[in-house]
């Protein structure tokens, strides 16, 4: 203690002290900060968001304005943020190609990458949700908990188990089973369509991750009753009785009361 | 067994084994005499005949895969919390039904099995009642003296429908709670009593916990108790009665010819059984059925898109789904014909119209002999055609109990399929009856040409004249036989208005209605040849084949 103390006070001490902060601090940052030097990043971001400008004009403002303010085609969608840009260009709902009804869900037109650039774009315009990061989207949360808010919040248009449901007018819910879990959060986040928007006052991000963790898991469960029909319930059960497993009884009912010849 | 040829064989172990407790019986019960008349009972061989068997196996199978699951299953709503394998569930709260009907299908063994048997055979159950009634509808099997079984038939029905639901709502899951819920509001909807019925069912407010344990005591054993009785009863009345059988040579209304009951009608049955019972147990071993696990625990406040009832309650759903939303307000009490009508009124009229269709047919009529030889459905074409009308109707309503599934399947919308429906439901029956009347006299006429002129051969002739003619080959006496045992009716006549006194006649105007209704059933039918008519026509016609020779000696 003695010693320790009588070194503190060396003149040169409060030198090191400043330089080793110094160190830790810069340690710190250069641990923390993903790539290169802030400018460095700076400037790819500002690259990724003029790669993106461009590809928004040609494919996007013709409906969405040159700004993204709107137009008698499409919403605006400034300040909705990356998360809406990226489940929209992402599942290939966006660039629309017909008016006709919902959006559907189709082959994505860009690349991963032209895609956060568009979504990058449209988030430098007004900011909005930031597109999930892999650890938020983990399917590894509470399945329980998740089965139960999917069926308070979800069921009631996506199904149950998330294979989708009418809505009136010849909208629909789609079947969530084969949803990438990234879209599935943003789908959450941003509402798209007739979906209400799960903000996080309303879903947590925790809550966000175990619904998604139930889609995925309930997804690949295997059927224990055998054989399920396509897991529709009643309909296909209903559908099989009259048809196959009747028309086998009543097949064996002629071949028994066939007269013996 | 022993042929007459080898006397001396001496009878097996088995044999004497049999013979011993067939005397033991009967010295004690008198088994002989009886079991000589009833296993000699003739029953008539026809593949239709034996729909209602599949019916009754398919019961049997209910009951047997029953008493398992109640062993095991607990009718409670006491709240739980799930601690059971099923992990996406481990933790949640439910009720001790739903618990225990997880624990059945994941814990107990052969659970899920027995569970799937026994829903599959509850659906084959229904099915099978269905296509039974249909037989006997369109054959004209209830009519004197079958009404009474036909009333116990439809008692049955009515109540199967009832069973299935409690059976299907008691594992209390997210679905069935889902048509607790309709059922509930369909109660609520009978003017005046309705909320006290609710209270009184409910034992309180939806859904508390009494309706559970009291659907569970209706499911296995108020109804299966009544259903048994009444299924005895039917079964014996077939006994009583004899069966019903198609005309043909040698079939009258007074005999019925078949085989007898033991050995050949025995054998069958059983193998029935076998097949029936193989169905259903493959069905419930690769089929899956009501994944409750899948719907989760059933709260007030959650619902999911895509839910259906089995089949049998899907033309209710349907009928619910087709109405158009109207309510009225009377003195401050609102009453909802959006439920009231389609929940209530239109399944009472169908169930009502069906349980009566024997006695309005016989007023229509005024046949009020007995009847045991069947109708050819073609050969009467107005009630044909009043239950291929009725088919639709229902159909209509079934189809539209998936109204979402197939909107979201075929892409269409939803509002498009009810607008259909709700159109279809109008207009489409009276087709179907007119289409099917039509076809049924048609058949009839070939029916007629087929006995007149014999069978179309295909080969074509040339006649010296140039003209060329198709051969008929004449057809069986047996054939001709069968085609013309049908009844011919002719339309009543509403009689006088007045006597000869000009008082007028009382019931006049009943009558009258009476004879329009019976000139609309019979009016069009085709009449059959009489003797002099058909010698006269075949005579007639040179197509160089001579035949019609023993018709007469029928004597129709
Ligand atoms: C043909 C016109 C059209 C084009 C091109 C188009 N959109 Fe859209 N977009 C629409 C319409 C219309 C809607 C709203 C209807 C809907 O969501 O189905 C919409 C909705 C959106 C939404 C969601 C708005 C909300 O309120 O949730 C986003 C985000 C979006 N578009 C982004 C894009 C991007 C990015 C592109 C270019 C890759 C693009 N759109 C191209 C017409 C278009
Ligand atoms: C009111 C009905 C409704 C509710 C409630 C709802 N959704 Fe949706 N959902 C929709 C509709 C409609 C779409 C289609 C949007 C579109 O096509 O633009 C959709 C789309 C989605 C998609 C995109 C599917 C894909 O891959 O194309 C996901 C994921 C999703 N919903 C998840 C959820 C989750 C999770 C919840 C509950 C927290 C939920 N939804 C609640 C109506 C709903
Ligand atoms: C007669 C016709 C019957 C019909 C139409 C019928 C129908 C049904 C249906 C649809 C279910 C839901 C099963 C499921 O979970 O998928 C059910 C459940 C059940 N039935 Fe029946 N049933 C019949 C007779 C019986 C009988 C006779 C018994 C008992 C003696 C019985 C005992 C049960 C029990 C305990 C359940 C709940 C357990 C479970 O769901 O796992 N049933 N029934």
């Amino acid at each position: 203690m003695k010693r320790l103390s009588a070194r503190r006070r060396h003149p040169l001490a409060g030198l090191v002290v400043l330089l080793l902060a110094l160190g830790a601090v810069g340690g710190l940052y250069s641990a923390f900060a993903p790539s290169g030097t802030a400018e460095a990043a700076d400037d790819a971001s500002s690259l990724q968001i003029q790669e993106g400008k461009g590809l928004y004009i040609t494919s996007c403002s013709s409906c969405h304005g040159l700004n993204a303010e709107g137009t008698s085609d499409g919403p605006e969608i400034a300040g909705l943020g990356a998360a809406a840009v990226d489940f929209q260009v992402g599942t290939g709902r966006m660039p629309l190609q017909s008016r006709e009804g919902q959006a559907p869900a189709k082959k994505q037109l860009f690349t991963e990458e032209e895609t956060v650039a568009i979504a990058a774009y449209v988030a430098s315009l007004a900011g909005g949700a930031p597109i999930p990061t892999a650890e938020q989207y983990a399917a590894d949360g509470d399945l329980q908990e998740g089965g139960e808010i999917f069926r308070t919040n979800c069921a009631s248009c996506h199904n149950f188990i998330g294979k989708g449901g009418a809505l009136t007018r010849g909208k629909y819910a789609p079947n969530l089973t084969g949803s990438d879990p990234k879209h599935i959060y943003e789908a959450m986040l941003t509402g798209p369509e007739s979906m209400p928007t799960f903000s996080d006052g309303v879903l947590t991000p925790e809550q966000k991750k175990d619904v998604i963790t139930y889609i995925k898991t309930i997804a690949a469960e295997p059927d224990p009753g055998g054989y399920a029909a396509g897991r529709i319930g009643p309909v296909t059960e209903g559908l099989l009785v009259w048809t196959v497993v009747i028309g086998a009884l009543i097949g064996a009912a002629v071949w028994l009361g066939a007269k013996p010849s | 067994m022993s042929t007459p040829e080898t006397p001396a064989a001496p009878p097996s172990p088995a044999a004497k084994a049999g013979a011993g407790v067939a005397t033991y019986l009967d010295e004690r019960l008198g088994t002989n005499a009886a079991g000589k008349k009833n296993l000699r009972k003739v029953f008539p061989e026809h593949w239709s005949f034996m729909l209602g068997e599949i019916a009754l196996y398919s019961f049997i199978i209910l009951l047997a895969t029953g008493v398992y699951l109640t062993l095991f299953f607990k009718p409670s709503a006491q709240e739980v919390t799930y601690d059971g394998v099923y992990a996406p569930l481990r933790g949640a709260h439910m009720s001790e039904a739903y618990a225990s009907t997880l624990d059945i299908s994941f814990e107990v063994r052969g659970g899920l099995l027995m569970r799937q048997i026994h829903h599959w055979s509850a659906l084959i159950f229904v099915a099978a009642i269905f296509i039974h009634l249909f037989r006997i509808f369109f054959t004209g099997a209830f009519r004197k003296p079958r009404e009474l079984n036909w009333l116990i038939g439809n008692g049955l029905l009515t109540m199967a429908l009832i069973e299935g639901f409690a059976g299907y709502t008691i594992p209390d899951d997210l679905l069935s709670g889902t048509g607790l819920r309709i059922a509930e509001a369909v109660i609520l909807s009978i003017p005046v009593v309705g909320t006290y019925v609710q209270f009184f069912l409910f034992g309180g407010e939806f859904p508390g916990d009494d309706i559970i344990p009291r659907l569970f005591i209706i499911h296995v054993l108020l109804l299966p108790g009544i259903m048994l009785a009444l299924i005895t009863v039917h079964l014996m009345l077939v006994v009583v009665q004899k069966h019903t059988q198609f005309p043909g040579p040698g079939r009258t209304n007074e005999n019925v010819v078949g085989f007898p009951l033991m050995p050949v009608y025995m054998a069958k049955a059983g193998g029935f059984f076998f097949i029936v019972f193989g169905v259903c147990a493959l069905l419930g071993g690769i089929a899956q059925i009501n994944p409750i696990w899948l719907f989760g625990p059933y709260y007030p406040d959650q619902i999911s898109a895509g839910s259906q009832p089995d089949f049998y309650i899907g033309f209710l759903e349907g009928s619910l789904r087709a109405m158009p939303n109207w309510e009225t307000n009377l003195f401050g009490h609102s009453i909802s014909w959006n439920v009231l009508v389609p929940g209530l009124i239109l399944p009472g009229i169908m169930m009502t119209l069906l349980a009566v269709y024997p006695f309005i047919e016989a007023w229509v009529t005024g046949d009020k002999r007995e009847h045991h030889l069947l109708d050819r459905p073609r050969d009467v074409p107005v009630r044909t055609a009043f239950g291929a009308m009725s088919i639709a109707f229902y159909l209509l309503l079934f189809i539209n109990g998936g109204n979402d599934i197939i909107g979201l399947t075929f892409d269409i919308s939803i509002n498009n399929v009810t607008r259909f429906t709700q159109v279809a439901l109008i207009v489409v029956p009276p087709i179907v009856f007119v289409i099917t009347k039509r076809a049924c006299l048609g058949l009839q006429r070939a029916d007629l040409n087929r006995v007149l002129h014999g069978k179309e051969t295909g080969i074509i002739k040339r006649l010296p004249n140039g003209e060329f003619i198709e051969v008929h080959a004449p057809i069986s006496a047996e054939e001709r036989f069968s085609l013309m045992q049908r009844n011919t009716y002719a339309p009543l006549a509403a009689g006088p208005a007045t006597d000869e006194e000009g008082v007028p006649t009382p019931g006049h105007k009943v009558a009258k209605v009476r004879a329009k209704l019976s000139k609309f059933w019979y009016a069009d039918d085709m009449p059959k040849p009489t003797p002099e008519e058909y010698a006269e026509l075949t005579a007639g016609h040179g197509h160089g084949d001579d035949h019609g020779t023993d018709v007469e000696g029928h004597g129709h």
